[in-house]
């Protein structure tokens, strides 16, 4: 009897002890896991239920009705094509300019550090206070139309109302975001290996060739990291745009952030759920592909 | 027996070293085969030849060098002018920046109406002021109270996000480092794909959220997704999962919980990460333009920047003085702990 009741005890401590250390991991996660699903998973869940409904009060199922008009919208479209546009141009050059400047900056020159301060200082500043110098350089009666006028007798463009824009956008973006990518960038080169370093250069290997088999192989996992990184940053661009030009920009400038502010102050919530759920589709396809890829080229490295 | 063992090795081993000795030719080098005459000729040619060869190294180090030191400042000055010609144009009068720079404004959209004309005149760009005089700060301080609510209303929105923000990943990323299991992990991958969700995904289901709850037009709606957003978790379990097991294990067998491990162990060693994610969080959220602009209708609550760029069209005599101040909390973060920040976030680069 007394046996019985003792191995009942003991396997009622073990699962008070199994729940304790349960509860101890768990508990930490707690917090974090709460908060995601009540702002994050839930909502979204909601959104895709809403996205096949005739409107956010009329809960009758209409199919892929609502991902027609959004698809077919021209503002839609013109909105996703800028964006992709400005993505597809902005990463590569974010990475090459920056690796540039990381390995000039990787060599012995005299007051390195100096330097990459300053050209880590531009990530620091918040856009709302560098949009006016902006706007001094590059509006229409702007500074930069007005040098190149007075010295080429060349016509003045309008930055913000002009194709050229996007090109102005483009590097605005690229000097804010720079800095972060210059950082990732120095750390790998200095973790590459230094006798791999000396010992392609006993056997007579040139600055280019030791560049490209050999650093560009250890620099691979960074530069993964840092087009991810530049991608997330390429969808904020929103905010140059938004505070250069305001709610209805030219249609060069019209991001995808616009379209979704105009739905918010229309209230359309069928609309705004199918464009997050277009998005979220698109850019799980995007970060897929380049997950593969870089799985892919990892394993070709390791044979 | 062994005596005789010893004694025979003893006498291979003299054998052994005297015969190395002994078989090896007396050397006699190329230089010390010379006619002493023809020798300090060899000798000085062979300075010369090592003389010329560091001197070509040298012009083609220095070469280098200058070609990267002028890249390198053409690059910082793009990098630090705007900011330095904003902190510059901060001391001018009211008067001379409308002077200077009032033809601009007259063709941004909210001016004048017909915008983009032709103005035959130039504007000035000035680096120096002709007078320096804090007038732009004392306007902004003394007559127009709305910039100093809306800068507080940018603290009140920054603070509580980076702080909870990070009090909440700590403790998530700390679970993700010690428990790895199945079931984890993939909670763990779906961090990520939420983290490199983009705000134009994420602010739908956030506004959805808050407008259930009731807190649309609030600084809640601003703050708790803000909170929980998953971005910090990813760096911080990046770098604790390089903390040594060793540390940990020590800690068990001396008897700590998992809160003394989490206190005691795994926050001290996560200094840099921590100030380096706080820094980025920090300027991430004083930078916020799409959350306010969507969660927050009313226009008192909305933050410095948000608010700036509507008002330098409206009076550009302080507009300066107002980036410039509001430029200064980021950039003194940064001073103080760049360091930090390049240690903390360097490793999430790297396998």
């Amino acid at each position: 009897m007394s046996c019985v009741k003792k191995a009942m005890i003991n396997k009622i401590k073990h699962i008070l002890y199994k729940l304790k250390e349960w509860g101890a991991g768990t508990g930490f996660l707690l917090p974090s896991v709460a908060g995601v699903m009540l702002f994050f998973i839930v909502p979204f869940i909601m959104l895709i239920q809403m996205s096949f409904q005739k409107s956010a009060t009329n809960s009758d199922f209409v199919g892929f009705e609502n991902y027609k008009t959004v698809l077919t919208n021209e503002a839609f479209r013109s909105a996703c094509a800028n964006t992709a546009l400005f993505t597809a141009v902005t990463v590569p050059c974010a990475i090459v300019i920056s690796l540039l400047l990381a390995l000039v900056l990787n060599t012995q020159l005299p007051g390195k550090s100096t330097f990459r301060s300053f050209l880590l200082t531009p990530m620091m500043v918040p856009v709302a206070s560098i949009v006016l110098i902006w706007q001094v350089f590059f509006s229409y009666n702007g500074v930069l139309n007005g040098w190149t006028y007075q010295l080429f007798g060349l016509d003045r463009i309008d930055w913000m109302k002009d194709d050229n824009g996007q090109v102005l956008i483009m590097l605005l973006f690229l000097w804010k975001n720079l800095g972060l990518n210059i950082i990732l960038f120095l750390s790998a080169l200095n973790n590459i290996p230094q006798e791999v370093i000396e010992s392609s250069q006993m056997d007579g290997c040139g600055a280019l060739r030791r560049f490209f088999s050999i650093r560009l192989h250890y620099l691979g996992p960074t530069i993964f990291f840092v087009g991810i990184m530049s991608l997330i940053n390429s969808f904020k661009i929103f905010r140059e745009v938004y505070l250069l030009t305001g709610n209805y920009p030219y249609d060069k400038l019209y991001t995808l952030q616009h379209f979704m502010n105009n739905k918010f102050t229309h209230l359309d919530y069928t609309q705004l759920s199918v464009a997050a759920v277009i998005l979220s589709i698109a850019m799980m396809v995007i970060v897929g592909v380049l997950f593969l890829i870089e799985s892919r080229i990892d394993s070709g490295v390791e044979e | 027996m062994e005596e005789d063992i010893r004694e025979e090795r003893r006498k291979q081993a003299v054998l052994a070293r005297h015969h190395i000795y002994v078989k090896t030719p007396e050397s006699k080098s190329y230089v010390s085969s010379l006619s002493p005459s023809e020798r300090i000729k060899f000798m000085s040619d062979a300075r010369a030849k090592n003389a010329a060869i560091l001197r070509k190294r040298k012009r083609r180090s220095t070469v280098f060098k200058i070609f990267g030191v002028a890249f390198l400042s053409v690059a910082a000055l793009i990098a630090i002018m705007p900011i330095f010609f904003t902190f510059l144009n901060s001391f001018m009068s009211s008067s001379e920046i409308e002077a200077n720079y009032g033809v601009i404004y007259q063709s941004l959209p909210g001016g004048s109406e017909g915008a983009a004309q032709f103005i035959d005149k130039m504007p000035q760009l000035q680096l120096i002021p002709q007078e320096v005089t804090a007038e732009q700060y004392s306007n902004l301080l003394l007559t127009t109270p709305s910039y100093l609510f809306k800068y507080w209303n940018s603290i009140l929105l920054t603070l509580p996000v980076v702080i909870g923000q990070l009090a909440v990943a700590c403790m998530a990323s700390y679970s993700f480092m010690r428990y790895r299991r199945k079931r984890r992990e993939v909670l763990f991958f779906f961090y990520i794909i939420l983290m490199l969700m983009p705000f134009q995904v994420t602010l739908v289901p956030n506004y959805i959220m808050s407008d259930k709850l009731n807190i649309l037009d609030t600084p809640w709606a601003v703050i708790l997704p803000g909170i929980f957003s998953t971005f910090s978790i990813y760096i911080l379990t990046k770098y604790m999962r390089r903390i040594p097991k060793s540390y940990i294990e020590a800690a068990i067998i001396d008897g700590a919980g998992e809160w003394q491990i989490f206190t005691r162990v795994v926050l001290p060693n996560c200094k840099a990460p921590i100030a380096a994610m706080a820094i980025l969080l920090f300027i991430d959220y004083w930078n916020m333009v799409e959350q306010p602009l969507v969660m927050l209708q009313d226009e008192s609550m909305q933050p410095l920047s948000v608010f700036l760029s509507r008002v330098n069209i409206e009076d550009i005599g302080i507009a300066f003085a107002a980036c410039a101040l509001y430029m200064i909390p980021p950039l003194l973060i940064f001073l103080r702990g760049e360091d930090q920040l390049v240690e903390g976030i360097s490793q999430s680069g790297i396998k």
